[in-house]
């Protein structure tokens, strides 16, 4: 892979692989051709081009949804989809990024709405123009069932909602390839913030130790370790009892 | 798909499975916790900190002479981007109560308490909003929920984690504040890990005596990121966020408080002035420097830029000796390689393993202490294993997990390291992880008080930016408490503060001062700083770009 390839110097020298060793294959990053190691991400594929990634690249770790990527392969006439930061290039890969998606994200206030199929309605009424053809389904670089949660947010299923959306990245992707003009991955989000506030059991432990703390019940306690010297913290500490 | 050359040493994990398995259930240690003597052993003799190479005297700013970690160090020792004549101050492009520098997590819960007081603000992001280490978070937040446990116990944990380096009153906020913070996250929209009663799962993280580490799936990060993220965007009339537009230069004004910012648009190119009445630095950590050649778990952006813009204008670092490497960064595929492993995996039960499939340390050691161990196994014991790139690593023990807690567990808790590993042809329910340390935390930084506010009136800091509340090291899952207290915090602080201060004429005299010290101390450095963005373009290519007169942007 073409990132730095950071040779930690306190473990054994790591083999310099020389050119020639390397096996390469041709990708065409925007129409145009480059020989890139045959190991390497696409990312790594752009930046051993030579390209200064500014958009595009985020997080790097498949969690920030910044690098979205089709593609196709030569003798397919499928486009297909991934991350940038965790696909691995193919030979003859012809891809392009996608690093935002026009989108639009409805405005609300979290303390106004309900957890119902009205707040859908409301906010995302497009979500009841899906004819339920799975693209959406087959664009997810996470391999989510996306057409599944926005079934059932058309049912005012929240809770459904926010199981199968939970490791969204928000890329875009479903968004770009969806028919009916859907953005799934604002709807999950919706529903992920309606679920933790409103339908998530509450849990009394929390309550009640708030009501302490809002109390002072602590204070004595901090302000004894805080004075404490640091041989009887040291004291204090290595002797504390582990659960 | 592990290579054959491994299968030995796998078959060696698979061989003392059941015998770690009937320790682990029986509740006693799995392997005796270090002493105090012995912890300061390892980190002594194998924590990278410790190498002679690792820090020097940095030789001009407020903290002259002090001696800091060397890539830091080089940072500092900088020119600035910007030629301060060219700038027209008197007249802003854009005016503000609060100008808030970052887009991650402690930027978004300022800007978000700032607006409930009655503040508006801009956040000025050099990528995209939420593009940010907060949004990689994976195992947890700590807070002290649980009945057994109790915020001072909290406290503790934190301070002897930190080696009692840690400023009292931060980790009295710090903890103190938690169980709040959980409440106003889940009160936003946050998705919390509960169990069948209600109540709050909590896991034990390194360094932790009571289980505290609460979550969301192996996603904690990505969940609470993205509901600030929406919070933020839902009010576009009183938070302004500028992508793509880093601050790059602090602006002062003639009696030393800060005024605002000077702002770059990466893809333009263009210079624009902001004034603000307060500022907050919210830039988080230097991943992206590679210290000491590390592979980093950072995100693309951590530059650590906000530590060399507050350092010209003045502010105190502290602890800028010392960084942390996590114990389980991955090693195996080379494309995963610095990978961030959740620290959650040895909360659940996983546990580090040699080459010959046998237990070398308590899998939940300070993080400090767990990466010395590891390195002391790999570099002087060789028990590690040689990967095909020429890495070494240990096991991670992840099959475990799902004796010790049921079938299931890992896909349900792990998604994400499920997902990262399944793409190679490994899969963590039946096979361990490859792991070696990994860049990941930037310990030290500005130094702040309980309010967050630094030694320049008007400059608060917020998050990993931010020094003192870890103290030389930072125990897992107080970070994305960190993120949250002080962002909070920042956010109330500097709002009251935007109410009522009156600014004098702005300035960028300190730019001048500082580029004349540089010269006094008889620097010569072609470094310009903030870095913004580090470069992975080969060498090869570097050799062909040949333009003659090339200005702006970022090489």
């Amino acid at each position: 892979m073409a990132t730095k390839k950071a040779v930690n110097k306190q473990t054994p020298k790591k083999g310099t692989r020389k050119a020639a060793e390397v096996k390469l294959v041709t990708v065409y990053i925007m129409g145009k051709g480059y020989r890139v190691p045959a190991d390497a991400t696409i990312m790594g594929a752009i930046e051993y081009a030579g390209y200064q990634m500014k958009r595009g690249a985020g997080c790097r770790e498949g969690f920030c949804g910044a690098c979205a990527t089709v593609y196709r392969l030569p003798g397919d006439y499928k486009i297909y989809t991934g991350l940038a930061c965790t696909t691995l290039v193919e030979e003859g890969m012809w891809l392009s990024q996608l690093p935002a998606t026009p989108a639009h994200k409805s405005l609300y206030d979290i303390n106004k709405i309900k957890p119902d199929v009205a707040t859908i309605q409301m906010l995302y009424p497009e979500v009841f123009r899906c004819v339920a053809c799975n693209t959406c389904t087959k664009a997810c670089p996470q391999d989510l069932e996306v057409m599944d949660y926005i079934q059932a947010a058309k049912r005012g299923d929240i809770e459904a909602v926010m199981d199968l959306s939970f490791d969204c990245v928000m890329c875009g992707l479903c968004a770009i390839r969806c028919p009916a003009e859907i953005v799934q991955f604002n709807v999950g989000l919706l529903a992920k913030r309606l679920y933790g506030k409103y339908l998530a059991p509450k849990s009394p432990e929390l309550e009640k130790r708030i009501k302490e703390l809002k109390k002072r019940k602590y204070d004595k306690e901090y302000n004894e370790l805080m004075s404490a010297k640091k041989d009887e913290l040291k004291k204090k500490y290595y002797d504390r009892d582990m659960e | 798909m592990y290579p054959e050359y491994m299968q030995d040493s796998l078959k060696k994990v698979v061989a003392s499975r059941n015998r770690r398995f009937e320790v682990a259930k029986s509740g006693k240690p799995v392997f005796p916790p270090m002493t105090a003597d012995e912890r300061e052993e390892v980190l002594t003799k194998f924590h990278p900190d410790y190498k002679q190479e690792a820090r020097r005297k940095v030789r001009l700013g407020p903290n002259k002479g002090e001696s800091i970690t060397t890539e830091v160090a080089d940072m500092l020792e900088s020119h600035s981007r910007i030629k301060p004549d060219m700038f027209d101050l008197d007249n802003p492009d854009y005016e503000t109560d609060l100008l808030i520098v970052g887009g991650g997590g402690a930027g978004c819960a300022a800007a978000i308490v700032a607006m409930q007081n009655g503040v508006k603000s801009i956040i000025s992001t050099k990528l995209r909003l939420g593009d940010a280490n907060s949004m990689m978070s994976q195992g947890g937040m700590q807070a002290a929920v649980k009945p057994q446990d109790s915020p001072t116990r909290h406290y503790l944990d934190a301070i002897g984690g930190g080696h009692f380096d840690n400023k009292p009153d931060l980790v009295r906020a710090l903890t103190e504040d938690g169980p709040e913070v959980v409440k106003w996250l889940e009160d936003l929209g946050v998705v919390w890990d509960k169990l069948e009663d209600a109540s709050l799962q909590a896991l034990h993280g390194g360094g932790t005596s009571r289980k505290r580490m609460l979550s969301a799936r192996d996603y904690t990060g990505a969940i609470i990121m993205r509901t600030l993220m929406d919070e933020v965007r839902n009010n576009p009339k009183k938070i302004s966020v500028l992508e793509f537009m880093p601050t790059v230069e602090l602006i002062m004004d003639g009696r030393g408080r800060c005024a605002g910012g000077i702002l770059y648009n990466i893809e333009t190119e263009e210079y624009f002035v902001v004034k603000a009445k307060a500022t907050i630095i919210a830039t988080g950590g230097y991943g992206r420097l590679h210290i000491r050649g590390f592979d980093t778990t950072n995100h693309y952006g951590a530059t650590g830029d906000g530590l060399i813009m507050a350092y010209r204008a003045g502010a105190k670092l502290m602890y800028m000796d010392s960084v942390q490497y996590h114990p389980t960064g991955s090693v195996f595929p080379e494309q995963i390689a610095g990978f961030l492993i959740t620290e959650k995996i040895r909360g659940a039960g996983g546990q580090p393993l040699n080459k010959f499939g046998e237990l070398f340390v308590f899998p939940r050691e300070p993080r400090d202490v767990e990466s010395s161990a590891i390195i002391r196994e790999c570099v002087e014991r060789n028990n590690g294993i040689i990967t095909p790139s020429g890495r070494v690593g240990v096991w991670l023990d992840s099959p475990l997990i799902e004796m010790l807690q049921g079938d299931g567990y890992i896909n349900k808790q792990f998604p994400a390291m499920h997902r990262q590993f399944i793409r190679y042809g490994i899969d963590i329910t039946t096979e361990p992880m490859l792991i070696y340390p990994s860049l990941h935390y930037q310990n030290g930084g500005i130094e702040i008080n309980e309010r967050c506010e630094s030694n320049i009136p008007g400059l608060y800091v917020a998050g990993e930016a931010s020094g003192g509340v870890h103290g030389r090291n930072r125990l897992m899952g107080n970070s994305v408490l960190d993120y949250n207290v002080f962002g909070r915090r920042s956010g109330y602080h500097a709002a009251e503060y935007a109410k009522n201060v009156k600014l004098g004429r702005p300035t960028l005299a300190h730019i001048l001062a500082y580029e004349k010290e540089l010269k006094e101390a008889g620097i010569k450095t072609d470094l310009i700083a903030p870095i913004l963005l580090p470069s992975y373009t080969p060498e090869v290519v570097r050799k062909r770009q040949l333009t003659a007169h090339y200005e702006g942007t970022l090489r």
